[in-house]
This record gives structure tokens, C-alpha cells and sequence, in this order.
């Protein structure tokens, strides 16, 4: 007997095994559903969360996103500077029993990359990259410049059968958003089908019986159900009419902790919340002297004035009493584990009176007076936070007001509401998880010099700029190698926060997921809610 | 009668244009979806197609007149979030709504009278005074607060019913259906309760009033006098005199429990239209607002309109000619 047909054979046992024995479905009740079945119609958690169930990616993420997992690609390197080779796993079958080959990866990619339609595209992961096939099992991505990211890249694009056949037309290789959502075009090769989705109520996946690659099928049958009202999602549970839940409030954490019908799991997410200052313009709009008058001069632009603030801010309170012990603070833009971190930088101590200090030496011992803008619904206690924040400020000496507001006005607002399309406010509350699963994203957004020819600095509100980060980074994010590349932006974060306090790191989000009895969730950092992480303990 | 149908609907008409305007700039003031949905990862570039994609890079007057000029020819815009027509994702989610609103009043209706005709025929009795306070509560009490409770004490400490979502369905005549299977009925029951409560308050409360008052007419005293019996002087003549008031409101309320099922609906993750109006506000889908408030008050007119035609055939003193719309 070859190596290979022994492989084969215990797969087939071990499958024959875990049918008999789990011969079961699991009821999910999640808080957000995604917007559509079509793998490239939006770049949106909730989609991809779902989607990689049921579609294959070449890489993917492991629960807690310390290394990738092979999924379509067993291997893969890169073999010069420009040139990233992934070998295919051989054998894969899609659901419609079609075989998997590099034709199949290519044309996902070609769909995902000139995808018309949708407003959060993943052209992100695709632009700039061209693919070359070398055998059915061997492809090539180019770029013009030494691209590291590359892996991480692909746990992003999935992989969709190519004879499939949709509903025509030109665009998207006539495949459209419809044709994913009744079903007909939603075959990929991941360890659970499509069975029937019914829009705001719920989506219902099958395990694949031919599935090959290294993801667990823990159940027969999955159900989705979206329960968007928290207290309903808890009820649902205690009922016994879902089996998990995912984004338990921290305030039932407690309750719920002592309650025999429920079991916690929960996990550091890749989510830090952040306070980003203006650090831009000479007079800030929102910041004033201590009675509210504006002021000519903004403090802001002063590092010794926001490293003054950090220091106001107890964190280990804001954890224990806005967070009730759920989340842990933070020094950097990733928790410990992550790739790309300082281990130099340690979250700042409450310090009052080095506070003062740097802040009569910076020529404002006085204080002055900031308003502070966060979401209200958007972050875990988002609007708490920034009422604490505030209340932190206030006691040593500078009078901050507190204004919260919906996502859906405040992004738009603190992105580009002021004059010129520049952020409208001086001092915001804001989260960022790093999809990348390292450093080099955060740092690139939030901290960069904004540059939109660049492509730098999209999300950098506060428009910190150091020409020296920028150097730093840029060097980083053009180095294949990992442990060089890990150094650079260590490096490239000890500017842009210990030094230059770009940003204000608060903590990183730990996300809870409630079970029955008897059941665990592999908390996930990336904060998807995949069922397959649902296993029995 | 025509004239009058004719001269409503163009009523309408003028109050969807208005309608329209006023939503389209409010959402419009407020901002696009692409904010909130693109990914943080994407970088200016990609936030300004995904911004051009949607045509959102005009000037408002430019938008607005798009939007008219497809409207008039009966298409309301492809949703941002979804994109798929508005009006189809509207009527697709629509017979939950339906289903929901039909089965509270429902509720309303046959609780209602007759709770509110004993309260209104022993005004003094222990039962009426409950009946009564009752009814205080059930339009006194915050419907998501009472989902909430209900859900607790139904669901989570009694289990009796399901806490959430919408059983089992089949198809009759094209829609979906659940009150066709005992799954889909004890999914229905708690939603539809909780929903109906405070309709119900209002039609017992009507009916009591309604009562106290017919019930001191000549014509009651009349049939009394003459020996007819008791039954049928309730059955008959005082429930079809209180009839025209509980008709004008309850289908004045339908219009609104149609319209206003959101809390419910997103209290008990039910699938309606109400649920896709909340997320739709939530994410900013503006073609999904306007096509939801437009068909809303074509809805609103419409049962206006039947309103008035029942009510002309109920008391014979109302001529439609006579109404000035």
C-alpha cells in the first residue's frame, strides 16, 4: 500500500467515525448577517466569516491568526523578490463534484480583482498582483515590487468554480450577486454546502461529504439564525433554541458567567481602540480654552501634550469598570502574539502628576479645553469609554466634553466632514483590527503621512506625519524577510507611538461567545463567528 | 365614487413627491454608506470608486433627478447594500409583515370587543375594572420592554414557546405563509402578542365607550321594551353601532402596524420589512428608505380610502360625494 492511498484510508476512517459519532447539527445565533452569498460583492466581516465556510481560500487564518493554515495552497514561498510560487493541493473537488485546479484560482481572482458593484471591494488584496498559471496545480503571483504580505493577502480572495454557470451578461464573468444568493453559483470547495438562505431570518450550510483540506467539520448540519437585538440573542440561548451566541454585552458577561445553562468563551480580538488627535491644523475646531473659547494655538500638534493625555488615562479602570474586566490593555497597535510588535512598548501607567509635568513643559500647565467624538454603537461600550475618557481628562485639568454619535454619521464625519473633505473633529475615539493579522496595516492607515496617491495614511484622522515612520515603514513593507521585516515594524511602531504618541492605544477588545454546556468556541481574534470553531469539549 | 378614488390618488402622489424629497435629503445630509461599510484596509482609492460606484460622487440636484426620472418610470433604485431592486427586497420580506400585522389585529379584534363590551355593559363589575386597568398597561407599556418579558418568562423560564425567529413556511398562492404549520403558529404567537397589545387596548377601550353610550339610546330601550332578547340586543344592535368608530381606527392602526412592526420585528429577529427598514437606517441604504416610506403611504391612502368607503356602507348618512377627501 502506497503512502498516500494509507493516508487516504485513515481520512476515510477518521471521517466514518466523526459521521457516527456527531451524527448532529448545531444552531448559531449571530448578530450580523451577511449582505450577500457572492464572495466578492463585499469585504465585509460578516461575509467573510460566513463565506470561507463555504468557499476555500489558498491560505487561512487559525483561530487565533499566530500562522496561517494551508487551505487550497499546501505550500508557498517566494522565489525572488517579486514572485510569490503557491503549490495547490491536489484532489479538491467542488461541491458540484468538479475538480479544483489553478484555472479555477485564477478566474476567482481575475472575478474578484474587475468586480463591478459593491462598495467595499477586494480589488485591496488583488491590485497590483498578476497571476501566472505554470502547471494545474502550480501558480505564480507577480508584482512590480517586493510584496511580503503576499500569503496574507490570499487568506482574503476565495475560490470559486469556474464552470459555473450564472445568469450572463459581461460584467463580474457573468456571474451576479443573485445567482450566490439562490444558490445556483454558490459551490465551492470548503467543508460545508449551501443548503437555503432566507434573507433576515436565516442561513442553513451542510457538511460536505467530499471534502479535502485540514478544516474540521464538527457538524452535520449548521444554522445561522441573525438576531441582531442583544437581550433576544440572550434569550434565544437560555431557551435553548440556539445552541451559541456570539457578541455577549459585557454587562450580562457577569450574570451569565454564574448561570449553569451557559458556558464563556471569549478571546483578545485584533482590535485595538485607539484615541486619534488632530495634529494638523494650527487652530483645531474642537479645541478651546478652559471656558470654551477657541484657541489660536493647538496643543495637539505638541507630543508632549499627548503624551500628557495618555498618561491621564487609567486604563486598568477603564478595563475593570467600563469593560468589567473584559479586555486588556493596550500600549501598541496588536496584543501580544501578533506579528510585527515591539516588545519594548508597555501600556502607559496612570501617572497624574508626570502628566502635569509634561504639559507645564510643553507651555500648557494651565490645561485647556478638548471635546472628544466617538460611535455609540459601533465598538464594545464605545460611548462609555469615551464618557470615562472625558471624566479622566477633566479631573487633571483639561475640561473635556463628551459627543457620541451613530456609526453610520460618525465615520463620514470623522473622516472627512471638515472643510477640504478633511476629519471634522480634534479628538476621536476609534477602533482598527488589523486584517492582515501584523503590524504593518495599522500602521500604514493610522499612522503614515495621509498621502492619497500613496495609498497611505487612508485612515490617519488625527494626520500624524514623520517622514522618518514613513522611511521606516516603507522599508518594512518591502522586505520579504520575516524576521528583518518583524524588526521594521517594531521599529516603525516605537516611532509612531512611543515617540511621537500618534495615536493613544486604550485597549485591545476581547470578544465572548456563550455556549451551552458541554460546547466550546475557539474564540476567534479575527472576531469572526465561524461554526466550525464550535466543538463539543 | 370615481371622481372621489381619482382625486385621492392624486393626493398621494403629491405627498409621496414631498415624502420623497425629504427623506432623500436627510439621508443624503447625513451621509453614505461607503464609511461605514467599506473595509478598514481599503485606501482612498478604493473608497472613491466604491463612492463613484453608487453614483454618490454628484451634486444632490443631480442625484434627486435620476432618482425621479427612474421613479416616475416605476423603478425605485437598486439598494446600495444589497443591489437588488428596492422594491423587490421590500415586497419580498412583505408577506412576513403582513402575516404579523394581519394576525395582531386579528388578536385585537376578537379580545378586544368583546372584553370591551363587558366593561362597558357592567361598568361596576370586578372583571371591568380589571379588563380596564388592563388595558392601561397594554398602551401604557414599551412594546420592546414587554417582548422582552414575554420572551423571558415564555420562552426562557417556561419554554413553552420559541424565543425568536420565523417557523416553518409553505407556500400558498405565491406567498409565504407560517400559520399553515403548529411550528410557524408558535413561532407567530409571541411576535403577533406582543404586537397586538396595544391595539388591543384601543379597541377595548373603544368598544367600551362605544357600549356605555349605545346602551342608553332610545332605539336599545325600544327593543328592550318590545321583549326582544337579550343576546340579540348585544349581538346586533349594540355591536353593529359600535362597529363604525372600531372600524375607522382599527384601520387606521392596520396602516400603522404595517408600518410600525420595527420594534417588534427586531425584538423577536422577525424577517419583515420593519427589520429591513431599521438595518436599511442603520446603514444608510437611502434606496431602501424612500421605497419603504413611498409604498407606506401609498398603503396609508389606500386604507384611508377603504376606510371611508366601509364607513359610507356602515352608516348611512356618510355620502362620499359630500367628503371632501
Amino acid at each position: 500500500m502506497s503512502k498516500f492511498t494509507r493516508i487516504g484510508l485513515a481520512a476515510v476512517a477518521a471521517t466514518m467515525v466523526s459521521g457516527a459519532a456527531m451524527a448532529d447539527s448545531a444552531k448559531l445565533g449571530i448578530r450580523s448577517e451577511p449582505s450577500s452569498m457572492d464572495p466578492y460583492f463585499h469585504n465585509l466581516g460578516p461575509n467573510n466569516a460566513m463565506l470561507g465556510q463555504i468557499f476555500g481560500r489558498l491560505v487561512d487564518w487559525g483561530p487565533k491568526m499566530d500562522g496561517l493554515i494551508p487551505r487550497l495552497a499546501t505550500s508557498w514561498k517566494a522565489i525572488n523578490d517579486t514572485t510569490w510560487e503557491f503549490k495547490l493541493r491536489k484532489g479538491v473537488k467542488f461541491h458540484d463534484g468538479s475538480d479544483f485546479t489553478a484555472d479555477d484560482f485564477i478566474f476567482s481572482f481575475k472575478r474578484a480583482d474587475g468586480y463591478t458593484g459593491g462598495n467595499s471591494s477586494f480589488r485591496t488584496y488583488t491590485k497590483g498582483k498578476s497571476v501566472k498559471k505554470i502547471d494545474d496545480f502550480t501558480v505564480h503571483i507577480v508584482t512590480e515590487k517586493p510584496y511580503p504580505l503576499m500569503p496574507n493577502d490570499m487568506t482574503s480572495i476565495m475560490v470559486i468554480s469556474s464552470d459555473v454557470k450564472g445568469s450572463g451578461g459581461s460584467a463580474n464573468m457573468g456571474l451576479k450577486a443573485k445567482d450566490f444568493n439562490n444558490g445556483t453559483a454558490t459551490i465551492g470547495t470548503g467543508p460545508y454546502k449551501f443548503v437555503k438562505w432566507r434573507k433576515g431570518d436565516s442561513l442553513v450550510l451542510e457538511k460536505y461529504d467530499g471534502y479535502k483540506g485540514p478544516l474540521a467539520q464538527p457538524w452535520d448540519k449548521m444554522t445561522f439564525k441573525f438576531i441582531k437585538s442583544e437581550p433576544a440573542r440572550t434569550a434565544a440561548l437560555l431557551a435553548g433554541d440556539v445552541d451559541m451566541i456570539d457578541n455577549v454585552p459585557t454587562s450580562d458577561i457577569g450574570a451569565l458567567s454564574k448561570d449553569k445553562r451557559v458556558s464563556l468563551s471569549s478571546g483578545v480580538s485584533n482590535r485595538v481602540i485607539y484615541l486619534h488627535m488632530d495634529q494638523f491644523r494650527d487652530k483645531s475646531p474642537f479645541v478651546t480654552d478652559k471656558s470654551g473659547n477657541p484657541l489660536d494655538k493647538n496643543p495637539l500638534k505638541d507630543a508632549r501634550v499627548r503624551k500628557a493625555i495618555s498618561m491621564m488615562i487609567n486604563r486598568d479602570e477603564i478595563v475593570d469598570k467600563v469593560m468589567e474586566g473584559v479586555a486588556i490593555k493596550a500600549g501598541q497597535l496588536l496584543p501580544e502574539g501578533f506579528f510585527g510588535r515591539s516588545e519594548k512598548m508597555r501600556p502607559q501607567e496612570y501617572d497624574p502628576s508626570g502628566a502635569k509635568k509634561l504639559l507645564a513643559a510643553a507651555g500648557w500647565g494651565d490645561g485647556f479645553g478638548l471635546t472628544i467624538h466617538g460611535p455609540n454603537d459601533r465598538y464594545i461600550n464605545d460611548a462609555r469609554i469615551c464618557e470615562a475618557v472625558a471624566q479622566m481628562l477633566t479631573r487633571n485639568g483639561i475640561p473635556t466634553k463628551v459627543v457620541t454619535m451613530p456609526k453610520n454619521v460618525y465615520f463620514k464625519r470623522a473622516s472627512k466632514g471638515g472643510p477640504n473633505k478633511s476629519p471634522e473633529f480634534s479628538f476621536v475615539l476609534v477602533g482598527w483590527g488589523s486584517g492582515t493579522g501584523e503590524s504593518s496595516s495599522p500602521l500604514k492607515s493610522l499612522l503614515a503621512t495621509h498621502d492619497k496617491s500613496k495609498g497611505m495614511g487612508a485612515s490617519n484622522r488625527g494626520r500624524h506625519a514623520n517622514p522618518m515612520m514613513d522611511e521606516v515603514l516603507l522599508k518594512a513593507l518591502a522586505t520579504v524577510d520575516d524576521k528583518e521585516r518583524g524588526t521594521l515594524l517594531a521599529k516603525a511602531t516605537e516611532i509612531g507611538i512611543g515617540e511621537d504618541q500618534g495615536i493613544i492605544p486604550l485597549h485591545y477588545q476581547v470578544n465572548t461567545w456563550a455556549t451551552r454546556p458541554g460546547l466550546k468556541y475557539n474564540a476567534r481574534a479575527d472576531e469572526r463567528t465561524v461554526g466550525l470553531d464550535l466543538v463539543k469539549e | 365614487m370615481t371622481v372621489f378614488i381619482i382625486r385621492r390618488l392624486m393626493q398621494a402622489a403629491v405627498v409621496v413627491f414631498f415624502m420623497s424629497f425629504l427623506v432623500f435629503s436627510g439621508v443624503f445630509v447625513i451621509g453614505d454608506p461607503v464609511d461605514i461599510l467599506i473595509s478598514d484596509e481599503a485606501d482612498e482609492e478604493d473608497r472613491e470608486r466604491a463612492i463613484a460606484a453608487l453614483g454618490l460622487d454628484k451634486p444632490f440636484h443631480i442625484q434627486y433627478l435620476r432618482f425621479l426620472g427612474k421613479a416616475l418610470q416605476g423603478d425605485l433604485g437598486e439598494s446600495f447594500i444589497f443591489e437588488e431592486p428596492a422594491l423587490l427586497l421590500i415586497l419580498e420580506r412583505m408577506p412576513a409583515t403582513m402575516e404579523l400585522a394581519l394576525f395582531a389585529l386579528l388578536l385585537a379584534v376578537v379580545l378586544g370587543i368583546p372584553l370591551g363590551m363587558w366593561a362597558g355593559l357592567k361598568p361596576d363589575s370586578v372583571a371591568a375594572k380589571s379588563i380596564m386597568t388592563g388595558s392601561i398597561l397594554g398602551f401604557s407599556l414599551p412594546t420592546f420592554w414587554v417582548g422582552i418579558m414575554m420572551m423571558m418568562l415564555f420562552a426562557v423560564m417556561l419554554g413553552w414557546l420559541p424565543s425568536t425567529g420565523r417557523g416553518e413556511t409553505s407556500e400558498i398562492f405565491g406567498l409565504e405563509v407560517s400559520f399553515t404549520s403548529w411550528d410557524g403558529i408558535r413561532h407567530l404567537l409571541m411576535p403577533a402578542i406582543n404586537l397586538s397589545l396595544f391595539k388591543l387596548a384601543l379597541v377595548i377601550r373603544l368598544s367600551r365607550a362605544g357600549t356605555k353610550e349605545v346602551i342608553h339610546q332610545d332605539y336599545i330601550k325600544f327593543a328592550r321594551a318590545k321583549g326582544v332578547s337579550r343576546n340579540r340586543i348585544i349581538l346586533v344592535h349594540v355591536l353593529k353601532n359600535i362597529m363604525i368608530p372600531v372600524v375607522t381606527v382599527i384601520g387606521l392602526e392596520f396602516g400603522g402596524l404595517v408600518a410600525f412592526s420595527i420594534v417588534t420585528e427586531t425584538v423577536f429577529a422577525w424577517p419583515g420589512m420593519g427589520k429591513l427598514l431599521i438595518d436599511s437606517i442603520g446603514l444608510l441604504d437611502r434606496p431602501v428608505i424612500v421605497a419603504y416610506l413611498t409604498i407606506i403611504v401609498f398603503l396609508f391612502v389606500i386604507i384611508n380610502l377603504v376606510v371611508d368607503i366601509l364607513y359610507s356602507i356602515l352608516d348611512p348618512r356618510v355620502r362620499l360625494q359630500e367628503m371632501k377627501a
